[in-house]
């Protein structure tokens, strides 16, 4: 796996083998009996400037990747290299220097913005934590950063309450900026507004991309809106990916029998299309991540599982070139 | 025009705030024909769950209060009605399912004993039959070992797995009408997909008429006949599917419908946004709602609110603007 990121110089994030199990405790005496695998084994790399798409259902551990590339989980294990720095070993100054060049969007704009700071505290904040700026200056820095997100700097001394869903993840996005960093991610920013509201802020991060040069990992559930934003897709199942390509290689030709049927279940919103194409329906219901089947996680659900997929875990394999896939029976459709 | 199984007229609904009297609903008029699946679109606070909740006194009084219009079915105002008379209406020919699945299930009584109710207050079942019944109702839904699974408590079940037993209880007393409040939104794609496929299904085989309530244009694309954009506590245009998705005339619907990526869109655009957000309206509209984020505004815009006119064949929208020439109409 590594001979895949070894030849892939202008990747400014890798990610190997990368496992987050929390623990499950129990009884009086709180004995772990077991642990909830919410990341198990992913790797992929993320390339200076680009948008990663990474896409599943809930509980599949989208988010737990997203958080521990950031070191807000540690790792179980593997290991997560950005600009060539392991951060999985990094303490202390080392990694609060490091913590400068990756930010987090958070999805929920009610509950990721703090009710009793105005704007200018919250934008100003990371600023002053990381003593890059000081007095004066700070509000110079929240003023351009407003006015960068198109919201009026002379709201800075607002509070949050004041302000709708759209606004506020506007005020997220500027409190990300606030450290010039190279990379965030963007967890869920959208699935919280209104559709009208979203288009928006999808626009403002595409051109907030341009401008800064920034590299996302947007990582969402909702497969149209992440398709439109993103260069790369990675599609995650129960903890582990299962296939990884470029956005129009995935939609024209996904390979892993998920995909296909996440693909095939998305509402198209034009009843002419949408009569037209073929469904897959899957059967049943995600299994526990802290119970995942043996084998192949998505065997219990998959169309075309055999034998051989509850015996043994399918390897993500690149089946051609920069396409990877995790099935036994990738090539029957390719 | 086609017999209506529900006719509404005129409806106005009002909520009173400490920041004062909130007008939700401002006069919509709509029919339901008999077996018709009618999409009702609009982000939230647009007034479409209001609406429906009003038709079925199912709102709160006070802080709200159905302040104007009727709602005729089967000959009656189910406005008008007193709570006893429309209990037996609620739920028997008249049903509801609603977005959570999580809340609207009560956690201390087992699956069946909830799906028994209904058969036993609007049917008169005995509670022999109403277990049978109920454990056919839940094999119609598509849940295995249905009859054992009906002395599990709601906990013991999946997100999709709930909404089927919401929806088995809906369908419970073989209701004419069926209105579905958002009911996949709490869902994944792939469990909406199944809700959605057993909603078909299950519409085709008892044939009762659906209003599905929803802010996903994509939803109602693949299950609407006819579809009620609302905006503003208004209904802003009125077409069949086909026709609002190839020819929306409602400056508004042409930017929803901007504003949507697809998952079959070949080449990267930039996606249309509608800047601003939607209103809360502390007095009625006497100007057109969605002019102040409007494209196509002009003067009239802001003195009269514009009723629903024809623009097609059966397609009517709320605007004063021709929005293929840019002229008054």
């Amino acid at each position: 796996m590594s001979a895949m990121n070894a030849n892939n110089k202008e990747a400014l994030l890798r990610v190997d083998d990368l496992v987050m199990h929390f623990p499950i405790y129990r009884g009086v005496i709180q004995r772990q009996v077991g642990a909830v695998r919410a990341v198990d084994g992913v790797t992929f790399d993320v390339k200076r400037g680009e948008t990663l798409g990474l896409v599943g259902e809930s509980g599949c551990g989208k988010s737990t990747t997203g958080r521990t590339i950031l070191q807000l989980y540690r790792p179980t294990s593997g290991s997560v290299h950005f600009e060539d720095v392991d951060l999985v070993h990094l303490k202390g100054e080392d990694l609060r220097k490091m913590r400068r060049k990756m930010q987090m969007i958070f999805q929920d704009p009610y509950a990721s913005l703090n009710p009793r700071m105005t704007v200018a505290d919250i934008v100003g904040e990371p600023l002053m934590v990381h003593s890059v700026a000081t007095g004066k200056e700070i509000q110079d820095r929240v003023q351009h950063l407003l006015e960068v997100v198109n919201l009026n700097p002379s709201f800075a001394s607002r509070y949050p309450h004041e302000f709708s869903g759209g606004q506020r993840q506007r005020i997220g996005v500027a409190r990300a900026l606030a450290l010039q960093p190279s990379f965030i991610v963007c967890d869920e920013p959208i699935s919280a507004l209104d559709v009208s509201i979203q288009a928006q802020v999808v626009n403002l991060l595409e051109e907030l991309q341009q401008q800064f040069n920034l590299t996302y990992l947007f990582i969402a559930h909702d497969l149209s809106m992440a398709k439109h934003i993103s260069v790369r897709f990675a599609v995650m199942y129960l903890g582990v990916l299962v296939e990884l390509t470029t956005r129009n290689e995935l939609y024209s030709k996904p390979l892993h029998p998920y995909t296909q049927a996440l693909l095939s279940a998305v509402p198209i919103p034009d009843p002419v299309a949408d009569a037209k194409r073929q469904r897959t329906i899957l059967k049943g219901d995600v299994p526990s991540p802290a119970n995942p089947p043996s084998g192949c996680r998505f065997r219990t659900r998959c169309p075309i599982a055999a034998e051989v997929c509850s015996q043994s875990r399918p390897e993500f394999r690149e089946i051609k070139p920069g396409h990877f896939v995790a099935c036994f029976f990738a090539e029957k459709f390719l | 025009m086609p017999d209506f199984i529900l006719d509404v007229q005129g409806l106005e609904t009002t909520f009173k705030t400490p920041e004062g009297v909130v007008h939700a609903v401002n006069g919509v008029s709509f029919g339901l024909a008999e077996g018709e699946t009618l999409g009702v679109v609009g982000e939230s606070g647009c007034g479409k769950s209001v609406t429906m909740l009003s038709v079925l006194g199912l709102i709160q009084s006070p802080p709200g209060k159905v302040t104007a219009g009727k709602a005729i079915f089967s000959g009656q105002d189910l406005i008008k009605m007193s709570r006893e008379e429309i209990r037996h209406v609620r739920g028997a020919q008249i049903s509801m399912i609603f977005q959570d699945p999580m809340t609207s299930l009560n956690p201390v009584l087992t699956i069946g004993r909830q799906l028994e109710e209904p058969l036993l207050l609007h049917i008169g079942m005995t509670k022999k039959q109403a277990r049978e019944r109920a454990a056919e109702l839940l094999s119609m839904v598509g849940i295995p070992n249905a009859k054992d699974r009906l002395n599990d408590y709601p906990h013991q079940y999946s997100g999709g797995m709930r909404q089927r037993v919401m929806i088995a209880m809906a369908l419970s007393c073989s209701p004419q009408i069926l209105i579905a409040d958002e009911p996949t939104t709490a869902l994944d794609v792939t469990i909406q997909a199944q809700i959605m496929d057993l909603v078909k299904r299950l519409r085709d085989e008892l044939g009762m008429a659906i209003i599905w309530i929803t802010h996903d244009l994509g939803v109602v694309a693949g299950l609407a006949q006819r579809v009620l954009v609302m905006y503003g506590g208004l209904i802003i245009e009125e077409a069949p599917v086909r026709e609002l998705y190839a020819n929306p005339e409602h400056p508004y619907t042409i930017g929803l419908l901007g504003s949507l990526p697809r998952v079959d869109e070949k080449e990267r655009t930039k996606l249309y946004s509608i800047e601003g957000q939607p209103p809360i309206l502390y007095q009625k509209p006497n100007a057109c709602p969605f002019a102040p984020r409007c494209k196509w505004v002009m003067e009239h815009c802001w003195n009269e609110n514009p009723p629903l006119m024809d623009v097609g064949p059966d397609h009517r929208a709320a605007c004063w603007a021709d929005t293929k020439t840019g002229r008054h109409r």
